[in-house]
């Protein structure tokens, strides 16, 4: 059996020491009349070398193209050096330092993590990561009702991606709070609609930049708007966006949040990703999260500890700023190495590379009769492409070999998102077969 | 102060009353058994507080606590100077480590509040 | 042999001009400034570190190397379920059409994906005896929260207005949190004194306001709730929901069912029972099983099978029909969910119990042996974990239960959990999990007798031979340093 050691020899041996005759006889813990009197249907075990050979054909009927998709997600490259390292078993396979001395390693990594977000965002301080971008969003909004103490309204800007207003959505649906949103016009937050949609009892005002469509917002006049009404700005970026484009702080955002996964993490259909959540130091109490602070040793020595673990739920209980208990430190940990080994030049470098190429391929596809782009606005790495018939246009992608989507079921249009992994000879070959 | 001049609460806040200002402080006993106070939560000036209810919190490295108030009135004055210096509560719980002062609407909790005497035998006899 | 040079600060390391990973733009690229209007473009690139790739690897492997972890050392940590993480698992999940797959990926090109993923919804169905199954819930927290606005859902679809959630003393700081975040008042039990939940005490806390009863069975100090039955008729009497916390899974798989024992809904944390890595605190995967008549209030997407033209299975993604709606973006935490996939494929039916059978021999073997030391106040027998004290020791000699876990690092052993559950004085919280020999749990012991034996004025210094010794965690939660001072200057 793998991954079990006792012989039949020393399972006597326990049994003699406990003082019991049979297993049967430890599991009497469990009432007879409970017990499961058959074996679970569950198919088959397997050896390793048989596993390995059927998930290598199931893998094949997965048809993994090459990617233009985006929405949230994407195929941005991820350097040898993040899997060699996250892979090491000393990393992956311990567990939430609650032993200080036998976990400085990861608390260091994560106090890295909160040290290297803080520089990306230019806010203040960082927790130890979240769940994902969906949750992020939501553990703002909680946080931002935590406060101000206005727990009835807060207002989303339907440029935020749909997946994450539908999550803050469910969060807030057992707690009486109205969530407003505020239309996109030509593919920004219209800013009239929003500021009138911001009352006195608005709790937080979330926007997102690049936003769903791709496009830039002018978070600064949002997180403006949010101020005059005593609300909180909360701002969702893209972290790879912050080689090249305005920081939340420069934007004077209250709190921001992301999806972390560009940073390191691959696609993996959805997850695991990282949340990742940064604020103004003067909010740091009603931070939800793990959250690693910097100390001394009895020898003078600097180092790290789980810190603020008052806000948190095994202490708090029901007052707690969230009921999270795991972070996704695996993930926090390859966002490290990757920000690490990138540094500011290489940043710059891919979020450049993005920009221009989603430039270049967007112009090149506006060439073709029927296609245009959906809005004007400015855009990072993704658009909105405005054809005659998505289907078509999908079914030509698929089968030149690539994947582009998701599409906006409402008016024709498509997300299209290119990353410093597609080579100009892909863009050519993709233009070519939608032509 | 002379905490035998004081009045406590059965969740071991101490009061000094003074015309209709009530001084509010943690009691020495409390202090000793939350060993180190890492963070007060302060409530703001202006806020009404009734008797027997939650006006601020206060945090060990692994334990919090809410303060409740013995009387009800207005929150008047916060000690500022435990922001920095959270040892005076230790050091001098009854002087410099007092934590609120109450404008006070209604006193008459004060009268059911325990003396001194009968503050230090409920800690003794383990409450 | 420690090296302190690699271990300072990755920005202690930086040198301006060091590079690491290069992405060369083309010289007649475009510039950003004919591309984006001025005012969206940073002024500068973000202050992050400048390192070259040897300076990377060999801080983390420097850092990786003051970390214990279960490929390293035994991990006795209560509630955690430390067991060992197949490495064949890391190479299935980074599968080319596995790890690559895009999120937004259409179901007729992801099939294989789908399959595996129905039919994980399929094992942990069958292995609860609650056929209802969504795997979006990221960790075992978020599969609460997510279970009881199902149960809200489900209440306000009947009329019904029920505003109480109850759990006993014992109950993980998630349960109280969730159901907060969920709208619900909490009600906690007083603790009982054998340990488990005071039946007569619950019976005043049960009426039609009543909600959900949340527990965790076998509860926290490793007892099977005997009464569960019992308990579970007399919230199904009221039309009340109970809810078993899944953390202690790995102590009955095959053996016996939240479903058989009346749990109407229930978590799992896959990477606790079902293998997938820590991580230092997280990726987790929390999917939750329910009853038929809630299957229609779970967050979509879930997968649907059904007979394609040729006979072969469709796989399909749906929303049910009365959905609370999602409780994050995308399908789930899905590299996570594999490996529990992955882990079921791996010992089919008879291996998984073997599983649960040797975790609790362990337990129980290490709970005798560990006797005359730190005896268990509650219970003859124990499930995958009992929860240990060390008052006796403490009011002997004056050796805390902190100060065991810190000695037990010096002689190459993690610490169990300590001060949790708080009903249990100087609690020691020890599961050995399946994946021990018998020869590393007399180890174990042998190393709790030495330290039994030793000068407590020593033992309160302890730990001697780790990097840093008990940091300071006043000082800490003070004046919170929560990111390297160099930088907020900057």
């Amino acid at each position: 059996m793998p991954y079990l050691f006792a012989t039949d020899e020393q399972r006597r041996q326990m049994l003699d020491v406990i003082g019991v005759s049979s297993l049967e006889e430890l599991l009497a813990q469990v009432p007879q009349e409970l017990q499961l009197e058959r074996p679970l249907d569950l198919p088959p075990a397997m050896a390793e070398f048989e596993l390995e050979h059927e998930l290598q054909a199931i893998a094949k009927q997965n048809k993994s193209r090459t990617c233009f998709m985006g929405g949230g997600a994407y195929d941005h490259f991820i350097p040898a050096v993040v899997d060699e390292i996250a892979g090491r078993g000393e990393f992956y396979t311990a567990y939430t330092p609650y032993q200080p001395e036998a976990s400085q390693g990861s608390l260091q990594a994560f106090f890295e993590y909160q040290t290297l977000i803080c520089q990306l965002t230019g806010m203040d301080v960082s927790n130890a990561s979240l769940y994902e971008g969906g949750t992020a969003v939501s553990e703002a909004v909680f946080m931002a009702m935590r406060v101000n103490g206005r727990e009835k309204k807060v207002v989303l800007s339907a440029g935020v991606n749909p997946e994450y207003r539908q999550t803050v959505e469910t969060y807030l649906c057992e707690l009486g709070c109205q969530v407003v949103t505020a239309p996109v016009a030509n593919g920004t937050t219209d800013l009239g609609q929003l500021e009138a949609a911001i009352d006195d009892q608005t709790a937080c005002v979330v926007v997102q930049s690049p936003n769903f469509f791709g496009c830039i917002e002018d978070v600064s006049a949002v997180s403006g708007m949010a101020k005059a009404a005593g609300a909180l700005s909360v701002m969702s970026f893209d972290p790879i966006s912050l080689g090249v484009l305005k920081r939340p702080g420069d934007h004077g955002v209250d709190i921001a949040v992301a999806e972390g996964q560009g940073l390191g993490t691959p696609l993996q259909y959805g997850g695991p990703y990282l949340g990742i959540l940064a604020c103004r130091q003067q909010y740091v109490r009603k931070m939800p999260g793990r959250l690693i602070a910097q100390t001394k040793d009895r020898d003078g020595k600097t180092c790290y500890v789980l810190g603020l673990q008052t806000r948190e739920q095994h202490i708090r209980r029901d007052k707690a700023t969230s009921n999270i208990c795991t972070n996704q430190g695996l993930l926090a940990l390859r966002a490290t190495i990757y920000l690490s080994v990138l540094g500011p030049a290489g940043l710059k470098e891919v979020a450049t590379h993005c920009c221009q190429r989603a430039h270049d391929l967007a112009a090149k596809l506006c060439q073709i009769p029927g296609v245009s782009l959906m809005y004007s606005a400015p855009f990072f790495k993704e658009f909105v492409l405005k054809v005659d018939n998505v289907n078509a246009f999908v079914a030509k992608a698929h089968a030149a070999g690539f994947d582009v989507g998701p599409d906006l079921h409402a008016d024709s249009g498509i997300l299209v998102a290119v990353t410093e992994k597609r080579t100009q000879a892909e863009i050519d070959a993709f233009v070519a077969a939608v032509s | 102060m002379d905490p035998k001049t004081l009045r406590f609460s059965k969740t071991h806040e101490w009061v000094h009353l003074n015309g209709d200002i009530a001084t509010v402080g943690v009691s020495d006993f409390a202090v000793k058994e939350l060993t180190d106070i890492v963070h007060l939560e302060f409530p703001e000036v202006g806020t009404s507080v009734s008797a027997g209810q939650p006006f601020g919190e206060i945090e060990s490295v692994k334990s919090v606590n809410d303060l409740y108030s013995p009387v009800a009135g207005v929150i008047e004055a916060v000690n500022s100077d435990l922001e920095d210096n959270l040892a005076l509560m230790s050091d001098d719980p009854y002087g410099a480590g007092w934590v609120v002062r109450i404008k006070v609407s209604d006193a008459s909790a004060y009268e059911s509040l325990l003396d001194h005497a009968a503050y230090e035998q409920m800690c003794q006899s383990g409450h | 042999m420690e090296n302190t040079l690699s271990t300072r600060s990755l920005f202690e390391m930086s040198a301006p001009g060091r590079r690491g990973t290069q992405f060369p733009l083309p010289a007649d690229g475009p510039a950003l400034s004919d591309l984006l209007p001025a005012e969206v473009l940073a002024e500068s690139a973000p202050g992050l570190p400048e390192l070259t790739e040897p300076d990377v690897v060999r801080h983390f492997v420097n850092l990786s190397k003051r970390n214990m972890s279960v490929d390293s050392h035994f991990y006795p940590l209560g509630s955690c379920t430390m067991k060992y993480n197949p490495k064949r698992h890391e190479r299935w999940a980074k599968f080319s059409g596995i790890g690559d797959l895009h999120p937004h990926i259409r179901p007729q090109d992801s099939q294989g994906m789908l399959r595996m993923l129905y039919e994980s919804q399929k094992m942990l169905g069958e292995i609860a005896g609650l056929p209802a199954v969504s795997l979006q819930p990221a960790a075992g927290a978020q599969g609460e929260f997510t279970a009881l606005l199902v149960a809200a859902a489900y209440f306000r679809d009947k009329g019904e207005t029920r505003k109480k959630v109850v759990f006993p003393a014992s109950a993980h700081g998630t349960n109280p949190a969730s159901a907060a975040l969920a709208g619900f008042e909490c009600v906690q039990l007083d603790a009982s004194q054998n340990g488990f939940v005071d039946v007569e005490q619950l019976a005043k806390h049960v009426d039609t306001d009543t909600a959900v009863f949340m527990i965790t069975n076998p509860n926290t100090l490793g007892l099977f709730e005997k009464d569960i039955h019992r308990i579970s008729q007399m919230l199904h009497d009221v039309g009340a929901l109970v809810y078993i916390d899944g953390a202690n899974m790995n102590a009955v798989l095959g053996i016996t069912r939240p479903g058989d024992f009346g749990g109407d809904m229930m978590h799992y944390n896959v990477h606790k029972t079902f293998t997938g890595p820590h991580g230092a605190g997280g990726p987790g995967a929390g999917p939750i099983a329910v009853r038929d008549f809630l299957a229609d209030y779970l967050p979509g997407p879930i997968v649907t099978k059904a007979d394609g033209e040729d006979g072969n299975p469709v796989y399909d993604l749906a929303t049910p029909s009365k959905s609370i709606g999602r409780v994050r973006s995308f399908f789930g935490n899905v590299g996570i969910l594999l490996r529990g996939y992955f882990y079921l494929r791996t010992l089919g039916a008879h291996g998984l119990r073997r599983v649960s059978e040797d975790a609790i021999l362990n337990a129980n073997y290490l709970k005798e042996r560990l006797r005359d030391v730190l005896p268990v106040p509650n219970g003859e027998r124990c499930m995958h974990e009992f929860v240990a004290s060390a008052k006796q020791l403490k009011d002997e000699r004056g050796v805390t239960a902190m100060d065991i876990a810190k000695r037990l690092l010096d002689y190459g052993f993690h610490a169990p959990t300590v001060y949790f559950p708080l009903v249990v004085a100087e609690a020691l919280m020890m599961e050995p999990t399946e994946t021990e020999s018998l020869e590393t749990l007399d180890a174990f012991v042998e190393a709790i007798q030495a330290i039994a034996k030793e000068d407590p004025e020593f033992l309160k210094e302890a730990p001697h031979t780790t990097p840093v010794r008990r940091p300071d965690e006043v000082a800490a939660a003070r004046k919170p340093v929560l990111c390297w001072d160099a930088c907020l200057d900057g």
